[in-house]
């Protein structure tokens, strides 16, 4: 099946593996653990990953993470229908207010007429849903090349900006 | 009117190739119906009875003659030779072609105008007084703030995924005509005790399914944080707003279930974030802003109303035009004139295309090629020399445009209702051409004195029924189109939601109803200065309801 990962504007092959036991997790492999599970053994996680990521839903509150942010290479943000815009303000807090300098993906129902909006709070990878044409989806982000709202891409407004 | 820049220009431009492109994908059928149906909402096209609707955005009701024209030609063009005029000061078109609508935005942005988000779970267009900048009980201009938002809110990229629609209103007159307390968020402009400017902050207002007077959260919002104080609300909504039931998604839901208390203390702690950082206002933007919005060249005179009253104090029709639809400018020898699209046999807020254009040329002869449109669905004419006032009434009354029934009961608000809208469970057009007929004797309008009727087609309140005096509401029972009556609505600084007088009505017995109201408000008044809703509010609904179902009938059945 064709890539449906785009990670620096390029497709990318997906090296993460969805991990719910630390015992029965491969040792050393990329594993993506539910919030729940992070956040009942951190330690373990850490100790038989090769690298460790979280995967958030829109109902997850991201402050729970902080204590681990700088050792987590990956956060996921569920999209389970692209109408749900809860995961917008996920982003822009484990970024802005949190620090997290990881990749952040969104995954779930995710296509084209999203990524714009995404890559302005902060998601950098995005797991395009079945069935999508990435090509097409990557010229999106290019939809617009000017924005007047603070963000993470552009961390001052455009007003601010006018004036220089 | 604010004038693009090269940016805000670029952007809208970049819009059209955007939709464009989602317009392609979905007729060759790469983009769903379900998919590209929220996208193409938030350019303002609905799937409507007999065709698309498209809503244009008018931002805060200010635009200019040429924008105006271009209107006109969109309706001739791509429609039937007219456009609706809405409560949320925008312009509906009822005809456009799917495959049309791409060329229309083109059309559009290059008189710098779009469709961005004038539907759908984002930030709307934002609403104020549609005489901002010219009324004379004006105490802060609202428009540079309309502007500041209007930036803020488009594209922003947080909250385009809301759980519902949100509504921003903001007011800078002693008079509240934006009716900031029956939205989402509205904001009073007002000053503090050293004379700074900032913001009364009311959230969780709104009309609707469950109509709600919103909350004060906070007093004075110093002029500066107004960006991230609305960044803080709206994330507060995002996150914790209802997601699992569209008719409890509003903000007003969140705010009544957490406590006003609760919901304020979650936006403070979400601010105390935000608080100085880059959001803040720098006084630069304030300043472009303003420069970006016409200044004109008033020639002020001596010349006062009572001046133009004196020089056709034979002329009946001009002497009630003036009272009713001119009202005093701030500047000295000016004066606002409001146009009545609301003439007998015209469905409430249409105008043809024709119209538009000849209302473009008289607020380029008689002011500065300027409009407003009111969220009472009239055009306005914002800078008429008093001088001119004759000659404007003479030109309206040729275009019909001249009714002198501003505030009257024949000002009818309506939504397009169920000839048009597939949500509507009623028509509101016909009911409102009855009444309108019902109430045609002008000498009967002035006994009755002010009086805000307002109808919608359905609960979600398009037409502001429950903040008219008299509201009627298309209700649907079996299968058949019935109309819900309440009365003692008021909207401005007095706001109230109406209550329902009793079981709903067969639409061929509203206009009775409303005038056995009526007929008893006028036994019942005090004086003459006692309006409709003050009798209301004295009495109570009994005797209104009482003239409507008689002494028994009223108790034997429940209201819908």
């Amino acid at each position: 099946m064709a890539s449906r990962l785009i990670q620096n504007r390029q497709l990318s092959e997906d090296t993460w593996q969805v991990a719910t036991d630390p015992t029965q997790a491969p040792a050393g492999a990329n594993l993506l653990i539910s919030l729940a599970d992070w956040l009942a053994q951190p330690q373990a996680w850490l100790d038989h990953a090769g690298r460790a990521g979280v995967a958030l839903q829109p109902t997850d509150d991201p402050v729970g993470l902080q204590p681990w942010l700088a050792q987590l290479a990956l956060i996921t943000v569920n999209f389970p229908a692209f109408t749900d815009g809860r995961g917008y303000s996920i982003a822009r807090l484990l970024r802005e207010r949190h620090g997290y300098a990881g990749q952040l993906r969104a995954v779930g129902d995710v296509f084209k007429d999203q990524l714009f909006y995404l890559s302005r709070v902060g998601f950098d990878a995005f797991l395009l849903r079945e069935g999508e044409d990435a090509q097409d989806a990557i010229s999106a982000l290019d939809t617009f090349t000017e924005a007047y709202q603070v963000s993470v891409d552009r961390p001052e407004p455009l007003f601010r900006r006018r004036l220089g | 009117m604010y004038f693009y820049d090269e940016i805000d220009q670029r952007i809208v431009d970049e819009r059209v190739a955007q939709f464009r492109d989602q317009t392609r994908r979905y007729l060759a059928g790469t983009l769903s119906e379900e998919d590209f149906r929220p996208h193409r909402l938030q350019n303002g096209l609905y799937i409507q009875r007999h065709a698309p609707m498209l809503r244009v955005a008018i931002p805060y009701g200010v635009l200019s003659s040429r924008q105006l024209r271009m209107l006109a030609q969109i309706a001739r063009r791509y429609d039937r030779g007219f456009g609706h005029f809405t409560t949320r000061q925008n312009i509906q078109f009822n005809w456009p072609k799917l495959e049309d609508v791409p060329d229309i935005l083109a059309d559009l942005a290059t008189v710098q105008m779009h469709a961005i988000q004038t539907s759908g779970n984002c930030i709307r267009n934002t609403t104020t007084d549609h005489f901002a900048g010219v009324a004379g009980d004006e105490q802060i201009d609202p428009r540079p703030y309309c502007e500041l938002i209007r930036q803020w809110s488009t594209f922003h990229p947080e909250f385009a995924f809301l759980p519902r629609k949100f509504k921003i209103a903001v007011n800078g007159a002693t008079h509240d005509r934006a009716a900031t307390r029956v939205h989402d968020i509205g904001l009073d402009l007002v000053r503090d005790a050293q004379g700074a400017i900032g913001y009364r902050v009311l959230v969780g207002g709104g009309l609707g399914r469950t109509p709600l007077i919103g909350h004060v959260i906070r007093e004075f919002l110093p002029e500066q944080h107004l960006l991230s104080y609305l960044d803080a609300v709206l994330r507060v909504y995002n996150r914790f707003g209802r997601r699992d039931n569209k008719y409890k998604a509003r903000i007003k839901i969140l705010v009544k279930e957490l406590t006003p208390a609760k919901f304020r203390a979650a936006v403070e702690e979400e601010w105390a974030h935000l608080i100085d950082g880059p959001a803040t206002l720098v006084p630069e933007e304030l300043a472009r802003i303003r420069s970006r919005i016409a200044v004109h060249d008033y020639q002020p005179s001596a010349l006062t109303l009572a001046d133009a009253a004196a020089q056709r104090s034979d002329d009946a029709a001009f002497l009630r035009w003036l009272q009713r639809n001119v009202i005093a400018h701030k500047v000295s020898g000016y004066a606002c004139v409001t146009l009545s699209l609301k003439s007998t046999g015209v469905a409430p807020g249409d105008l043809g295309d024709s119209g538009l254009d000849a209302v473009a040329e008289l607020a380029d002869r008689y002011g500065f090629g300027e409009l407003r449109v009111s969220h009472e669905q009239n055009l306005i004419l914002p800078d008429v020399p008093v001088q001119h006032l004759g000659a404007v009434h003479t030109a309206a009354q040729a275009l019909g445009l001249a009714q002198p029934n501003i505030g009257l009961i024949t000002n009818i608000i309506a939504c397009p209702g169920g000839d048009y809208c597939s949500l509507a469970n009623a028509r509101s057009i016909p009911v409102a051409q009855a009444l309108q007929e019902r109430f045609d004797n002008l000498d009967y309008q002035y006994d009755i004195g002010e009086l805000d009727l307002n109808i919608s087609g359905c609960m979600n309140a398009c037409g502001h029924h429950h903040v008219g005096h008299i509201g009627i509401l298309g209700v649907d029972k079996h299968g058949e189109e019935f109309y819900q009556v309440t009365i003692g609505g008021a909207q401005s600084a007095t706001a109230a939601l109406g209550r329902v007088i009793g079981p709903s009505l067969r639409q061929d017995e509203v206009p009775d109803a409303v005038e056995r109201m009526i007929q008893r408000y006028l036994s019942l008044r005090d004086s003459e200065v006692e309006r409709f809703v003050d009798v209301v509010q004295r009495l109570g609904i009994e005797p209104f309801k009482e003239s409507v179902y008689g002494l028994k009938a009223h108790s034997e059945s429940p209201a819908v």
